[in-house]
């Protein structure tokens, strides 16, 4: 009971200052240019399908190639963010010494961290499902195109930001505010050119390539979601159309679907993550 | 109900009646406490008790070890060995924070937070309810009344740390753990603190005061322990570490006699025609006036005779240049 309440109130802490830091109004902002380019965008796309230059097929290949790229930018918005808004909270809490009077409150350690967890999953989640649900509606206002699975699409989204925001988490325990953020978003990006490169492995045959994009999917489960949602955004023809498997090689389109164990495995990765970071954070001296 | 049974139901209610009869648990309760970071022993075999309502201040040089000890009574560091009671429950159990009131040596509270937030954040935290008005009594108390709704990053550092005096007091603390709490305050905001620490020993809570100000221990401590290089050098009440008193006498045609008379009274320390002889904490107080009359019988001329006390700075150094010496 008493750590129900220290969770949630760690969590509303953790989102009040989001708030108040104008976190949420820099993203807010950030949000809306984005909206407001790729809406222009997309309009120039309908008027040259219009002008008959490019056929219906070509049309929503191109569709889908922005949908994810301008995806893309959101996800590297809110992995961003999330990573650098979990490093300080932690280990920026314990070096300038605002933890010390919390922890000193009859609290677990867990419960804080689940707190702050919490908060972090339900900012990161909410900017990622808000915005992204924005940019498929201007989509479908401008060039009438509207993804096959949005809300699968938008769910994995929300599953790499966790992911790269318990990573965020772990580091923070461990090591600088700054440190954690920069290894954070430095891992995400290794992570994705792993990715790419594989892709292009596989396109050519070449099987160590492609392994490299494999085990770092393992290892970092963000590029392999990224690919899952991907594939829910974009239109199925839209491969044929590129050229087929040959298509994969190119980082804004994604061939092969999301199977039910890399999820659970993305699943296991965050519970093992999170004990990690709980086991470093109670151990901790203050 | 069978004999066997009611028996062991009259056993229960003995041993609850006995129970009940204890006096409390003591505030802080420690014993054996050590903690090593890297190569550097910060606390050595640390034992100290804090009784309810009672003050306790814990001196000692820079790197002694005071806020070591301090964040291991309260689980924010790990003691390598030792045991910890807070108010009779081992201090592994978060539950046994659950009245203590705590200002960090470093205090910083969320700079996005109003005074007033800060307060309710705690209350929530310590899981103790508090009325809004008692919290803004706890503002009050620490003069803050007026700034309650300003965020904490606009606050000046004394201001901060009247706020960690108001954050530890706002709980219904039985015990309040001071780690240096008026180094960021001024004069008048230091008196301030004396006053609330004698206010609550007056309503029976325990308070343990880290401080460098030895006249501020002086004034409000019942007990002192003095730490050194992470061990307790001494402990005690004031009266038993200021107990000793002295006398400085200036004498004149001093018979060996007369030296006796004097050796006998205590420790003798001579400087020129100066004398000052170390008198026993337990001595009558009638010590003097018989030593001078014995003096004086034996022909010596008594030029001055004047009390000396030691105060508790002068009996800190000694302590500190005592052990220094011992380990050369």
């Amino acid at each position: 009971m008493t750590t129900t309440r220290t969770v949630l109130t760690i969590a509303a802490l953790t989102l009040r200052e989001a708030l108040r830091r104008r976190v949420v109004l820099a993203l807010a902002v950030l949000t809306l240019v984005l909206l407001v380019l790729s809406g222009w965008g997309f309009s120039r796309v309908a008027a040259e399908s219009g002008a008959t230059t490019l056929t219906s097929g070509e049309a929503r290949l191109t569709a889908s190639i922005m949908l994810n790229l301008v995806m893309f930018g959101f996800s590297l918005i809110a992995a961003l963010g999330t990573a650098f808004l979990a490093g300080p909270t932690l280990s920026g809490e314990t070096e300038s010494g605002i933890a010390l009077a919390v922890l000193a409150r009859p609290i677990r350690r867990s419960a804080v961290l689940l707190g702050k967890w919490l908060g972090l999953v339900g900012f990161g989640g909410s900017f990622v499902v808000l915005a992204g649900l924005a940019q498929c509606l201007v989509v479908r206002q401008t060039v009438d195109y509207w993804p096959p699975q949005p809300a699968l699409a938008l769910a994995l989204l929300v599953a790499q930001t966790i992911v790269l925001l318990t990573l965020a988490l772990l580091l923070s325990t461990a090591v600088s505010p700054m440190a954690s953020g920069v290894v954070a978003v430095g891992l995400f990006g290794a992570t994705w050119i792993a990715g790419v490169v594989g892709a292009i492995g596989a396109s050519l045959g070449n099987d160590s390539v492609a392994r490299v994009g494999t085990v770092s999917r393992m290892i970092l489960p963000t590029d392999g979601l990224w690919r899952g949602a991907m594939r829910a955004f974009q239109d199925p023809s839209a491969l044929v159309e590129f050229g087929g498997s040959e298509g994969q090689a190119f980082p804004f389109l994604s061939v092969a679907p999301l199977t039910i164990t890399y999820v659970l495995w993305a699943a296991v990765w965050v519970a093992m993550i999170w004990g990690l970071a709980a086991a470093s954070f109670l151990r901790k001296d203050l | 109900m069978s004999l066997a049974e009611n028996r062991s139901a009259v056993g229960d209610d003995a041993a609850a009646q006995l129970v009940a009869g204890l006096p409390p648990p003591p505030a802080v309760w420690c014993s054996g406490l050590r903690k090593r970071y890297g190569k550097q022993q910060a606390v050595e075999d640390v034992s100290l008790e804090v009784d309810r309502g009672e003050v306790v201040g814990l001196l000692g040089p820079n790197g002694a070890g005071k806020t070591s000890v301090i964040k291991m009574l309260l689980g924010l560091v790990h003691p390598d060995a030792g045991e910890v009671m807070l108010l009779g429950r081992p201090a592994a159990d978060p539950a046994a924070r659950a009245r203590v009131g705590y200002l960090p040596e470093l205090f910083r509270y969320q700079p996005w937070l109003s005074a007033a937030e800060v307060l309710v954040l705690h209350v929530r935290l310590a899981g103790i309810g508090v009325s809004a008005q008692e919290q803004l009594d706890c503002l009050s108390l620490v003069g803050l009344a007026d700034r309650a709704g300003d965020r904490v990053g606009g606050f000046s550092k004394g201001m901060q740390q009247r706020l960690g005096l108001a954050v530890a007091l706002v709980a219904g603390p039985e015990l309040v753990v001071l780690d240096e709490p008026t180094s960021a305050l001024d004069p008048l905001g230091r008196v301030d603190v004396r006053d609330i620490v004698l206010a609550l020993k007056s309503r029976g809570v325990a308070v343990l005061l880290n401080s460098h100000l030895i006249g501020e221990v002086e004034r409000v401590c019942d007990r002192v322990v003095i730490l050194d290089r992470g061990r307790v050098a001494a402990s005690g009440t004031l009266a038993e570490l200021l107990g000793q008193r002295e006398v400085r006498l200036q004498l004149a045609d001093l018979s060996p006699a007369a030296e006796e008379r004097l050796a006998a009274t205590g420790v003798v320390e001579r400087a020129g025609d100066w004398f000052t002889v170390a008198l026993a904490a337990d001595e009558e107080r009638t010590a003097v006036p018989d030593l001078v009359r014995d003096l004086v019988a034996l022909g010596v001329r008594v030029h001055a005779v004047e009390p000396a006390r030691i105060s508790l700075e002068e009996r800190l150094l000694g302590i500190l240049r005592a052990g220094k010496e011992g380990d050369e």
